[in-house]
């Protein structure tokens, strides 16, 4: 069976068929990408596999577990972590305390040693704070440790996005339109830090996006959706030359 | 059984005034997203408004109450313009407490104008019964009742078939998106305000002869009125009349049944359970932010 | 301006991250300790009052600043706790064991309020908050046999070990001072480990919380538990403060004074509690001056001004009538509230801020760096 897999999933709001019996599995290592129009239903394939709803039929498997029933707070332990297409930091903390929050899976302190700040728990928060700093040190963040997440700008606000993903170590990570919003360099960079988190960090990346140029450049596999339905898969070059992507695309 | 229908009637009464005050914090409440905590408080000025142009400069009850109406909907405005625009958009409990401090203060202040008697003003319903077999309803509880009807009527027509009642609903769907349709969003809001609290004023004038006029009455049926929105759904208008309507009758037929003490609880222990059942009240719309 | 050298991860986990907290802290709490020598039995007791309302304080900082959670029901935590004190000690019970019972039934109550929370947010939270503070009062006026209905209740002096201590005395003011000293701690400390963390990435955006592995119901719970014990054993001092205690000592007026202590001081910081306290305890000794000495002063001022005796006797009257009218407190507390939201949004530790970067950054402060984005309402119906 291979690393991830949706298997035949359907989301239905009211009348509205969001995503229509979609399957496709991911291998590990692989960069697996899925574009289509707005409102194709990309981003709420993304919100089932983070569980935050729940699909009207369908199966997810990872790493050969069933995950279809597990509450959205297990996800990130199980190693599933994800960024937001319209950012959601917390946008009253600084850097710093929303990347910790990246580490809240790995959290094994309980709530009386907290209190009472035991030397345990400041072990392990020194532990957490190592492995941030080897994020920060990875996406180029040290400049914004301190600074409230509010006053930062947009581009940065998608790293620290990706950074908090990261943080919480994970094997799939889910990117939601990370070039979104981001002009030409940052979008460079960017592409750069996909490859970088398969190749470097050796996590499986699952990402939404629709800057063609990038997705040429990064990804393995291609899925293309529309009206919640999967239209084509397969290489960049042949999802692109399938004539229905042509047509959903030109709007014939 | 004429007990009952007797007590379900006074409910019914009570519950519309509830349902009046719950109206004002929805009305609001749909346009700006703001709670206005002070909803009681603007009725008993309203009150003290009618018992001044009334009791103490002897007009006759209707001009009284076209009068206090007026100044209490410039009032609102007022209100609207110099507390709440300024702090539109700040996080929704300051604003809560804002307008919690602005009861305080309505009421300390009313106090101190017109002292802490308990005040009353002759109407043309103060006395007088009418009597159905055997039932007997008094003018000023049908009067309560016959207003509620009108009013909404009114509202309702307002809403749907003015131009500015559009705009009003335009505005309370999307703000933003309204005012870039070009509707003079602020204009509306400030009518909104003046509307909400002519409907408090007129609660308060109707209930004068019923409570007396005093300035801790707004508290009391302000924190009635409040469950009766919240149950209804807040933003919901039919739903804050039948919320309103729901937790007076409720109250009237458990002061009546019940042992002493759960007049006053009963409401919100009803309250409590609806929100345990359904946590945007009975007609509210359950939303979820997209991600 | 301080410029510290970072070369440790745990220069961020302390508390006193440089010289300059020891200091100013070192000699805060040396005042305090030296105050019940130095001050009078009326400053005293209020200062007392202080610590209690800072207690509360934090205990809503918690909750509602770190976790986002709106209560206006904590009077009625303040309650349980005042009432499990006075019930228990009176059942011969001792001090130690009704103390950390007092908070243990009042963190109790406080995690089953948080259970409907869970599903609830913004006004609905609010009202269902006071719905429940309605019944408890409530309750504390029936159950006659436990609570004396609303004959109220003797609380007598707190007995430790066999060790009087009068609610008065300098030992009485020193357990209020430990009881703050431990809860601010306790917020502090919180506020450094996952628990904290998770609070406030509730509070800023509940879908990413999850996403991160944060389970919303048990922090929310804990959030509300945590924030209900340590009022219960603000409770505890309260009653032994007040050494009589009746149901509408606690109504919502209380629940709205506490949270003007966090409106004044500011939500999100612990400081907050404390500024907001202190300012809260002093409106009243501000008034009883209003009513008596500030008439009288300026009589004085503008007789030295010039004004015939006749004339300032009769502005001192005035002043007095309105020092005096019936209300005032009221007019008072909600002008304050409304005043800070619309001009101190982020209370007086929020000044104090400001105020210490003006001096830091001198002269180039900009006045801009505080501005608040004019935002457009920000929608909460969809959370
Ligand atoms: N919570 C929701 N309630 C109702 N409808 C929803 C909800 N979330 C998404 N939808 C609808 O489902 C459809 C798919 O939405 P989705 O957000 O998945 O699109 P998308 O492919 O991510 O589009 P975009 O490129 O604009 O991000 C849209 O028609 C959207 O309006
Ligand atoms: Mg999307």
């Amino acid at each position: 069976m291979s690393f991830f897999t949706v298997d035949s999933i359907s989301l239905q709001f009211g009348g509205l068929k969001a995503v229509d019996k979609v399957s496709f599995s991911v291998e590990k290592g692989e960069i697996f990408t899925i574009i289509g129009p707005n409102g194709a239903g990309k981003t709420s394939i993304f919100n089932l596999i983070s569980r935050l709803y729940d699909p009207t039929s369908g199966k997810l498997f990872f790493e050969g577990r069933d995950i279809t029933e597990v509450p959205a707070h297990q996800i990130a332990k199980l190693g599933i972590a994800r960024t937001f297409q319209n950012i959601e930091l917390f946008e009253n903390a600084t850097m710093l305390a929303n990347l910790l929050v990246g580490r809240h899976c790995h959290a094994t302190t309980q709530l009386w040693q907290e209190i009472l700040f035991l030397p345990s728990v400041r072990r392990a928060e020194k532990e957490h704070r190592r492995k941030v700093e080897e994020v920060i040190e990875f996406l180029d963040l040290q400049a914004y440790r301190e600074k409230l997440i509010a006053g930062l700008p947009y581009g940065v606000r998608k790293v620290v996005e990706v950074a908090r993903a990261l943080c919480s170590e994970p094997k799939l990570i889910l990117l939601d339109e990370p070039s979104s919003g981001l002009n030409v360099e940052e979008t460079d960079d960017m592409s750069f830090w996909i490859r970088d988190i398969r190749t470097e960090l050796g996590v499986t990346v699952l990402m939404v996006e629709h800057d063609m140029t990038l997705v040429n450049r990064v990804s393995d596999r291609v899925l293309a959706l529309n009206y919640g339905k999967v239209l084509a898969s397969g290489t960049p070059a042949e999802v692109q030359a399938h004539p229905d992507v042509i047509a959903a695309y030109l709007g014939a | 059984m004429l007990d009952f229908i007797q007590q379900l009637v006074s409910g019914i009464a009570l519950g519309c005034v509830y349902g009046l005050i719950a109206l004002g914090f929805v009305l609001i409440y749909k346009a700006t997203e703001v709670v206005n905590f002070a909803q009681g408080d603007l009725m008993m000025l309203g009150g003290f408004f009618v018992f001044t142009f009334i009791g103490l400069m002897g007009l006759d009850y209707w001009l009284g109450f076209l009068f206090a109406v007026c100044a209490m909907a410039v009032f609102g405005m007022a209100t609207e313009r110099i507390l709440i625009r300024p702090i539109l958009g700040y996080p929704q409990f300051s604003i809560v407490m804002a307008t919690i401090g602005l009861g305080y203060f309505l009421r300390s202040v009313a106090g101190m104008i017109w002292g802490t008697d308990d005040l009353k003003i002759e109407t043309p319903f103060s006395t007088g019964v009418l009597k159905l077999g055997d039932l007997v309803i008094a003018h000023d509880k049908l009067s309560v009742i016959v207003a509620t009807v009108i009013l909404c009527a009114v509202l309702y027509a307002f809403f749907n078939y003015t131009r500015m009642g559009t705009a009003m609903r335009a505005t309370s769907e999307n703000m933003l998106a309204a005012y870039y349709m070009g509707i003079p969003v602020k204009r509306v809001v400030s009518l909104i305000w003046a509307i909400s609290a002519a409907v408090a004023a007129t609660a308060g004038v109707l209930l004068a002869p019923i409570t007396f006029i005093h300035s801790n009455v707004g508290l009391a049926l302000g924190l009635k009125a409040f469950p009766a929105a919240v149950l209804g759904g807040f933003g919901s208008i039919p739903g804050a009349l039948i919320g309103g309507l729901i937790i007076g009758v409720i109250e009237t037929l458990a002061g009546f049944y019940l042992p002493q003490g759960w007049k006053d609880v009963a409401p919100y222990v009803v309250l409590l359970i609806v929100l345990l059942v359904r946590p945007h009240g009975l007609f509210g719309p359950s939303m979820r932010k997209k991600v | 301006m301080r410029f510290v050298f970072k070369t440790d991860y745990d220069q961020d986990i302390r508390l006193l991250k440089h010289s300059g907290y020891w200091w100013s802290y070192g000699v805060l709490l040396a005042a305090l300790i030296a105050f019940p020598y130095l001050v009078g039995s009326y400053l005293q007791s209020q200062i007392v009052f202080v610590f209690i309302y800072a207690i509360v304080g934090v205990a809503l900082i918690i909750l509602t600043g770190f976790t986002g959670q709106a209560s206006l029901g904590h009077a009625a935590f303040l309650a349980i706790g005042a009432y499990t004190a006075g019930f228990l000690q009176s059942q011969g019970i001792s001090f130690i064991v009704y103390f950390p019972a007092a908070a243990i039934i009042t963190g109790a109550v406080g995690a089953m309020v948080g259970f409907p929370a869970l599903r609830l947010s913004g006004i609905y939270l609010v009202i269902a908050t006071i719905a429940f503070a309605f019944i408890v009062e409530e309750i504390l006026a029936r159950w006659e046999s436990v609570t004396h209905g609303n004959e109220g209740m003797r609380v007598r002096t707190l007995d430790f070990l066999g060790q009087p201590v009068p609610r008065d005395g300098d030992a009485f003011y020193f357990l209020c001072l430990l009881v703050l000293v431990g809860s601010i701690l306790l917020a502090l400390n919180l506020l450094r480990s996952p628990t904290g963390r998770a609070f406030i990435a509730i509070r800023d955006s509940e879908t990413a919380a999850k996403s991160m592995g944060i389970d919303l119901a048990g922090y929310k719970v804990k959030s509300f538990a945590i924030s209900a014990a340590l009022t219960g054993m603000a409770g505890v001092l309260f009653a032994h403060k007040m050494s009589f205690i009746s149901p509408e000592m606690f109504t919502l007026l209380l629940s709205i004074e506490f949270i003007m202590v966090i409106i004044i001081g500011g939500a999100f910081g612990v400081h907050g509690a404390v500024l907001g306290a202190i300012f809260i305890v002093m409106v009243d000794p501000f008034l009883t001056a209003l009513k008596d000495d500030v008439p009288v002063l300026g009589a004085s001022l503008a007789s030295s001004l010039g004004m015939s005796s006749e004339g300032s006797g009769k502005l001192r009257d005035t002043m007095s009538a309105i020092g005096s009218a019936a209300g005032l407190k009221g007019a008072i507390y909600g002008l304050i509230i409304m005043m800070f939201i619309l001009f101190e949004p982020y209370g007086l530790y929020g000044r104090w801020l400001k105020v210490k970067l003006f001096f830091q950054l001198f002269p180039l402060y900009k006045k801009a760096t505080f501005k608040r984005q004019k935002t457009y309402v920000k929608s909460e119906r969809n959370r």
